[in-house]
């Protein structure tokens, strides 16, 4: 089939469409409403034959996408940033009921300051819930992650939801070209969801979700949920070769963009290794030989793809588009702690936040944090952790600072007046 | 519609569905209401339980139902029964399961929830018609975490955060009504008769039903569990709890109290009211309790 062009939003509406999803349950919020838009468009003009929705909050919508699910129809939903957060509560509690569905992140930066802008503070936020998480790049592997989340989620060894993510604007706005795969290709790679046990019906009467009393019963279900997380490394390696031969595209849990004989890399998730891949191919140019290591995967975390890929570099660049306040980035956090004490593992793992709020992360900085890098490496000594910001954007802020001190100078009552208090 | 079957108590029914040995409180009015309440319903019934005192009826590997059970969360039991709801209907429409498998969604919550935090859920699974019955058995603060005060809480009750509660009860029914769903009734266990007609009412309408259950609660309303029925009965015949309904816009009220006893006689049983009486009469607090139900019954005519 030709390739549409189709920004990141309506390639998760239409993953969710070759999915044939029986339920929505929605509510809006920017950057995602254009999926729920597109596919309220559909289910009204009969083109999916999906129940929608929308509910009063994300808390509730995550609810009832959970107890759907519980109820044994395949579901779809999708939200963002202040949306995920609002129902943290649930998504903790929905994937404690093993509740197999697919919920699309649009990443969104936290408030506050409150603002609409791609970072990934909110994914972030989620990895502890019991979701697990597929990280996407581009507009069409929004499309096939949430296919193959799908064959996840509902997979008897498995039964979590699962979490794909997208960077907010960089590409739920930007239109690429994304080709559709075959309906029937489809049916072939993703069956009708198999509830199996997962229901409730007159007959079987069952419990779900019941309360247990003492950490033995608490903990033994807690160890199930991870236990059947840590199952997806395996069974996401599986169904990546699977789509790969119906579909031929690689969605491997890790993507290795000219690693193999790289000295450096990068390692980071989302939209932005775009840029990273770019920024490689001009180094390489240039004689300097680098690499990108991508977890598509970040939950389960991917421990032994990622550290063979990185195993014998002289070091990694650590891109994070996150802030972990009082600690730094969450994936240099995960990376150094799933690298230590291997024997083989890189001797320099640098940290750069950068990305934040949409902030562009240049061409030149790329260059930089090599250059970094290399210091480190002739140094023997990590440098500390750098969050990336460039003297114009500083002048920038002061002059909005400056202007808002000036209003304050402004209105603020005079000495004498104060005195007068 | 078989509206009005049950006529006399001893058409009430004698098979007792909800299982006993549960965690709940002996004398628990709540209790008492959601036993009449399931006898009616029956056995095909999936509760979408809000987190609160009921959450402990069903504790790994236990539950008294014989039906189903789902625990949410606090906020968001209404939209639990939604997805369920939707779920159903969707496994019926398409043929993946017989219509003979379909289950009654009921959601099941204290006044915490129902009063407070899940309010806006609450609200939205009305304006989206949902087809459930809500049931609220009201002990009039959060039980569950030792009676402090919720926006249940009648005037000058005695909390654990309050010695003598300054807000008044917040009026439910109206703002359920004022959604205009199909039924909403208020019932009390110790008036056994009505509750099991309105169960009945509601059980043959579709829509949004609720159920709002006045629960004798005698660790939080401090006094002897085996008052319970008497609480409950002094509730309805002082005018403080009155059993009415709203269906096809009109609140109708099914037990009208001729000669209403005064409203001490409720007070007096309960120790979270004892300061109204010890060490002195506060007359004054106690006439304006008075005055208010006066007024309330004043106005229906």
């Amino acid at each position: 089939m030709q390739p549409s062009l189709l920004t990141g939003n309506a390639a998760a509406a239409w993953g969710a469409r070759l999915a044939r999803v029986d339920y929505v349950p929605a509510f809006p919020i920017t950057p995602q409403t254009e999926i729920i838009e597109t596919i309220a468009g559909w289910v009204e003009s009969g083109d999916l034959a999906a129940r929608m929705v929308t509910l009063e909050s994300e808390h509730s919508m995550i609810t009832a996408a959970g107890a759907a699910a519980a109820t044994g129809v395949r579901v779809f939903s999708a939200t963002s940033s202040q949306g995920l957060l609002h129902a943290m509560e649930m998504l903790y509690t929905v994937a404690g009921w093993r509740a197999p569905f697919v919920l699309v992140n649009v990443s969104r930066g936290l408030s506050a300051p409150i603002t609409l802008e791609a970072d990934h503070n909110d994914i972030m936020a989620a990895r502890d819930s019991g979701f697990l998480q597929i990280h996407c790049a581009d507009c069409q592997e929004v499309l096939d992650s949430v296919l193959i989340a799908y064959r996840l989620a509902e997979d008897p060894d498995i039964r979590l939801p699962v979490l794909v993510n997208l960077d907010g604007f960089y590409l739920s706005f930007t239109r690429e070209p994304v080709a559709l795969p075959a309906a029937e290709l489809v049916q072939t790679f993703l069956p009708p969801f198999d509830a199996r046990n997962i229901r409730f019906s007159a007959s079987a009467p069952q419990s779900q979700a019941v309360a247990v009393l003492g950490g033995g019963p608490y903990s033994y279900f807690r160890y199930e949920c991870h236990l059947a997380a840590l199952n997806g490394v395996a069974l996401y390696q599986q169904v990546a070769e699977e789509f790969a031969g119906l579909f031929g595209r690689d969605r491997c849990a890790v993507e290795d963009y000219r690693a193999q004989d790289a000295e450096i890399v990068f390692y980071m998730v989302g939209s932005f290794a775009t840029k990273a891949r770019e920024a490689v191919d001009r180094l390489r140019e240039a004689g300097q030989p680098v690499g990108l290591v991508r977890p598509r995967l970040l939950r389960p975390f991917p421990a032994a793809p990622i550290a063979a890929l990185l195993a014998g570099k002289q070091a990694v660049i650590v891109i994070d588009q996150n802030l972990s306040v009082g600690q730094g980035g969450v994936l240099h956090t995960e990376l150094t702690c799933s690298l230590y004490g291997r024997p083989d593992a890189p001797p320099i793992v640098c940290s750069f936040i950068g990305g934040l709020g949409g902030r562009d992360i240049s061409a030149q900085e790329f260059y930089q944090m090599v250059a970094v890098a290399r210091d480190a490496v002739d140094a023997g000594v990590a440098p500390p952790p750098r969050l990336l910001y460039t003297a114009e954007e500083l002048r920038e802020t002061r002059k909005l600072q400056a202007i808002a001190m000036a209003e304050q100078v402004e209105t603020a009552p005079s000495p004498q007046e104060q005195g007068d208090e | 519609m078989s509206e009005g079957r049950i006529k006399r108590m001893k058409e009430l029914p004698s098979t007792h569905l909800l299982g006993t040995g549960t965690a709940m409180c002996s004398g628990c009015g709540g209790l008492e209401a959601v036993h009449q309440i399931y006898d009616v319903l029956g056995e095909k019934t999936v509760f979408v339980n809000a987190a609160g005192c009921m959450t402990l009826l069903s504790v790994y590997p236990f539950t008294p139902f014989r039906g189903s059970w789902l625990y949410t969360a606090m906020a968001s039991a209404p939209a639990g029964a939604q997805g369920v709801r939707d779920a159903l209907d969707i496994l019926i429409e398409q043929e993946r399961l017989p219509a003979s498998e379909n289950l009654d969604v009921v959601v099941l919550t204290g006044d915490g929830s129902a009063y407070g935090m899940g309010m806006s859920a609450t609200s939205g699974a009305l304006d989206r018609n949902l087809d459930f019955l809500y049931i609220c058995y009201d002990n009039e603060g959060y039980g569950n975490t030792g009676q402090q005060s919720s926006s249940a809480t009648p005037h000058a009750a005695a909390t654990s955060t309050s010695h003598n509660y300054a807000g008044y009860k917040k009026d439910l029914f109206a703002i359920w009504a004022a959604h205009d769903p199909s039924y909403v009734a208020t019932v009390i266990g110790s008036e056994p008769l009505d509750l099991a007609r309105k169960i009945e009412k509601a059980k043959e309408l579709r829509g949004p039903r609720m159920i709002l259950a006045l629960s004798p609660c005698p660790t939080g309303w401090d006094y002897d569990p085996k008052d319970s029925v008497e609480v409950g009965k002094l509730a309805v015949k002082t005018g403080i709890w009155p059993l009415k309904e709203y269906v096809d816009g009109e609140v109708v009220h099914t037990r009208i109290p001729r000669e209403r006893l005064p409203v001490r006689d409720y007070l007096r049983l309960q120790g979270r009211f004892a300061h109204l009486f010890q060490p002195q009469e506060n007359t004054a607090l106690i006439d304006a309790i008075q005055a208010r139900v006066d007024r309330y019954w004043d106005n229906l005519v």
